[in-house]
């Protein structure tokens, strides 16, 4: 079964996105900010991550350049899913590695929308 | 609800109008799509504005079957098309046109989604440019794709993000269309019922999920007559639920090509090849 990591610091999008990426046939795991998204993925790469922007601790844009640049750190495929809906911030995350980019609010449509463009799904 | 000899009367206004099929069971639909307007008219309920064009109030009854027609759709929707487009379509075209421009009809194109997802796959596509007209029956969702402005959540079903970032401009909450493909398309009020001598020939012609909505008779009717606005070499595109088969005989199924439609003597002209 593929993983999903679901990185959030609100518990309720979580709950939200780990129903919808569990309805799509991926076993959901979760993490609070970037640096524990991080240490998840050093020990199990997952295949997708729905990354949040602003986080305590470690932001998904930090989180996002320091997976890049870990051994395996290409292959999950990074879909950003935030508040920041700016055409700068899109742009910014894209350059960054960034595969898919989902502007909040969200559901469970956009998500298989987004997971069938990057070939998720 | 509306009494038995209303609904009948009005299904039967609606199917000469613009060819929707009002079956009984479609009640809720009617109440739905047209309690909305019986409101903006100042009607009291749907029987009311019912009554109002049984008197024969012809600006009313093309504005009810408008608001009863299914404006859904999205960018890119279904794929398959597109992908066939890209992939099968546009090869043969740029064989036949000779560098001339080639002509492309969405009809029954609601919002314009769907003409602007194929004027993005032809902007990214070197060596085919094209005119495309789109067409639909209803005025306000043709407003809608002339102003080129999606919302959000609309920017985000079917679009990949790289797209929306070449194609599209923000504007504060809403994303407009760039002007080099809004020029690209030209949107006008079109029944499918009616003539369609005035749009001429067309190399392609896409016409998806909306012969579902009509009866047999009026699907072999319109199949035929778009059979006759396509190039001897063009392609009609229908709807994942859609098919020519056992309606018309003047297009066939491109084997192996889901959704995709030619004249009888093109396929054996492709078989031949």
């Amino acid at each position: 079964m593929k993983t999903c990591l679901v990185v959030d610091d609100s518990r309720v999008i979580r709950k939200v996105a780990r129903k919808i990426v569990e309805s799509l046939g991926f076993a959901c795991e979760e993490a609070g900010d970037g640096q524990e998204a991080l240490d998840q993925c050093r020990k199990h790469m997952p295949d997708a991550i729905l990354l949040d922007w602003n986080m305590p601790v470690m932001n998904g844009l930090e989180f996002l350049v320091a997976l890049r640049a870990e051994e395996n750190g290409k292959k999950p495929v990074v879909i950003f899913c935030t508040t920041e809906n700016d055409m700068s911030n899109i742009t910014q995350a894209l350059r960054a590695g960034a595969d898919e980019y989902v502007m909040k609010p969200f559901d469970g449509e956009i998500i298989e929308s987004k997971f069938a463009e990057v070939g998720l799904v | 609800m509306l009494t038995e000899s209303k609904f009948r009367f009005l299904s039967e206004d609606v199917k000469k109008r613009s060819g929707l099929m009002l079956g009984p069971e479609k009640g809720y639909l009617v109440e739905s799509r047209l309690s909305p307007l019986a409101r903006t008219e100042g009607f009291a309920s749907v029987e009311a504005l019912v009554d109002q064009m049984m008197r024969g109030d012809a600006a009313l009854s093309a504005r009810a079957a408008e608001a009863l027609a299914t404006h859904e759709t999205f960018f890119f929707r279904d794929r398959t098309p597109f992908d066939v487009f890209a992939e099968t379509i546009a090869p043969v075209l740029k064989t036949v046109l000779h560098g001339r421009k080639a002509k492309i009809w969405c009809a029954a194109c609601s919002s314009g989604q769907e003409p602007y997802s194929l004027a993005m796959l032809l902007e990214e596509m070197p060596g085919l440019d094209a005119d495309i007209v789109a067409t639909d029956l209803c005025n306000s969702v043709l407003e809608k794709a002339r102003a080129g402005l999606y919302s959000q959540f609309e920017v985000q079903r079917g679009l990949a993000i790289q797209r929306l970032v070449k194609h599209f401009e923000q504007t504060g909450d809403t994303w407009r269309i760039s002007p080099r493909l809004r020029q690209m398309v030209r949107f006008e009020v079109g029944n499918l019922l009616e003539d369609f001598g005035k749009y001429g020939k067309q190399d392609v012609i896409f016409c998806r999920n909306v012969l579902i909505y009509f009866d047999i008779e009026a699907k072999a009717k319109i199949l035929d007559r778009l059979a006759n606005q396509l190039q001897p070499h063009g392609y009609l595109i229908l709807g994942a639920a859609e098919t020519v088969v056992g309606l018309t005989e003047a297009l066939k199924p491109v084997p192996g090509q889901r959704g995709l439609y030619a004249r009888p003597e093109a396929l054996e002209k492709i078989k031949a090849a």
